[in-house]
């Protein structure tokens, strides 16, 4: 039940993260705490009743999880490589 | 005493998800970061799912911190353009309190849950002797949601293909990632001269073993891909280039192997990705075979990013 309570304060953290920082390093950052917050609310469900399925979905969801990261990161250095740019933010100057 | 670890542990992970998310600096950030896969990981032991922290230390932890600070050391400057960025007090404070709103709800869903719990668990024990398969957790990534396993193994090929294609043209066919120079002394050569012996023999076993131990073809190829990691990141090995078709091979070796069982499935059993009960287990171990190989490579690539040499 403590992990419970834990998987979800850190879906609203990795959540805040992901809306309030502006590096998209860091917001890649935010989203996978928000993700291990997913993937442990899922857990702590399952192991109540010992169901092997959500385990197995879990296992599944971080190796897609790992996939999306390394090409959201190739992503963020591209864009840094075309355009110098480390945030996504509307913003004239850079222009 | 449990009780007082499992607080301990849970307040650590959140104390170290705050740190990750506060600290001004990305390269603690992405240390923090390992640090909370880490003890995330000690938490889905506590809960009993050993094979899901076995996943999560390897790639939730190790290899994602690694293509992270991959990433950090490239990621120079912006601090400017970052602080201009940065949302004022009062938007930060709004963001705070609708994501705190959806923490309590979830929070308040986990203390109302249904007793006693639904579970899929004797059901899936019900048909394991049938796939020679004694771990659970196998059984299911590999059986009864097979095909989730097949999209899944898909993924990882789509995600090598996309990463290459942020090449330049110029660069294309050529070796994946950085190169690195040859480290003759000190501690990365040694481990890196040490270690992959060891850590070959480790990911095959963990790879067989998961038929009925914790332990698969995800957590295996990733060892065996961390070997590979080391001893490129050492000078030791280098990448053959993306054009090798010996790679490209690798990379698809398992998805294939999976689909070519499955669609055998129509011809000799119900349908697609059912196993004739007789051959259930040496077909399990074809395409966990050829899918630890085909993790490890496409794990490598990942990492090492698009091609960045001159062509070959």
């Amino acid at each position: 039940m403590i992990y419970g309570l834990v998987a979800s304060a850190l879906v609203a953290l990795g959540l805040y993260g992901l809306v309030t920082q502006p590096a998209l390093l860091r917001k890649v950052l935010a989203f996978n705490l928000l993700g291990g917050g997913v993937f442990l609310l899922f857990g702590v469900v399952a192991a109540r009743g010992g169901d092997p399925v959500p385990q197995a979905l879990v296992i599944t969801g971080i190796v897609v999880a790992f996939a999306a990261t390394a090409l959201a990161l190739v992503l963020v250095l591209r864009l840094f490589q075309i355009t110098g740019a480390a945030t996504i933010a509307e913003d004239e100057t850079r222009r | 005493m449990t009780l007082l670890l499992d607080l301990i542990l849970g307040l650590a992970v959140v104390g170290v998800a705050v740190w990750t998310l506060a600290v001004r600096e990305n390269f603690p950030a992405v240390i923090g970061f390992v640090a909370y896969g880490l003890l995330l990981a000690l938490v889905w032991v506590r809960l009993g799912a050993v094979d899901v922290a076995l996943t999560e230390a390897a790639l939730g932890a190790g290899a994602t911190g690694v293509i992270l600070l991959f990433a950090v050391v490239r990621l120079r400057g912006g601090r400017a353009e970052i602080d201009a960025a940065t949302p004022g007090p009062r938007q930060r404070l709004a963001a705070g309190i609708l994501c705190g709103v959806v923490g309590l709800a979830l929070a308040v869903a986990v203390l109302s849950l249904p007793d006693p719990a639904p579970s899929q668990a004797a059901a899936v024990a019900r048909h394991l002797p049938e796939l020679g398969v004694a771990n659970p957790i196998t059984g299911v990534l590999m059986a009864y949601r097979g095909l989730d396993t097949l999209l899944e193994a898909v993924v990882l090929v789509f995600a090598v293909l996309a990463i290459w294609s942020m090449a330049p043209d110029r660069r294309w066919g050529a070796v994946p990632g950085p190169v690195f120079p040859v480290q003759s002394n000190g501690p990365l050569s040694l481990l890196a001269r040490l270690l992959p012996p060891i850590g070959i023999v480790v990911g095959i076993y963990i790879a067989w073993v998961g038929a009925d131990a914790p332990g698969g073809k995800f957590q295996g190829g990733t060892i065996l891909a961390a070997m590979g990691i080391l001893a490129w990141v050492a000078g030791l090995w280098r990448l053959p280039p993306v054009a090798s078709r010996g790679l490209r091979w690798a990379v698809v070796a398992g998805p294939l192997a999976f689909i070519g069982v499955g669609l055998l499935g129509f011809v000799f059993a119900d349908g697609f990705l059912s196993y004739p009960p007789a051959i259930a287990k040496p077909l399990i171990l074809l395409i966990e075979a050829a899918m630890t190989l085909s993790v490890a490579a496409a794990l490598v690539l990942m990492v090492a990013g698009p091609p960045e040499g001159r062509r070959a």
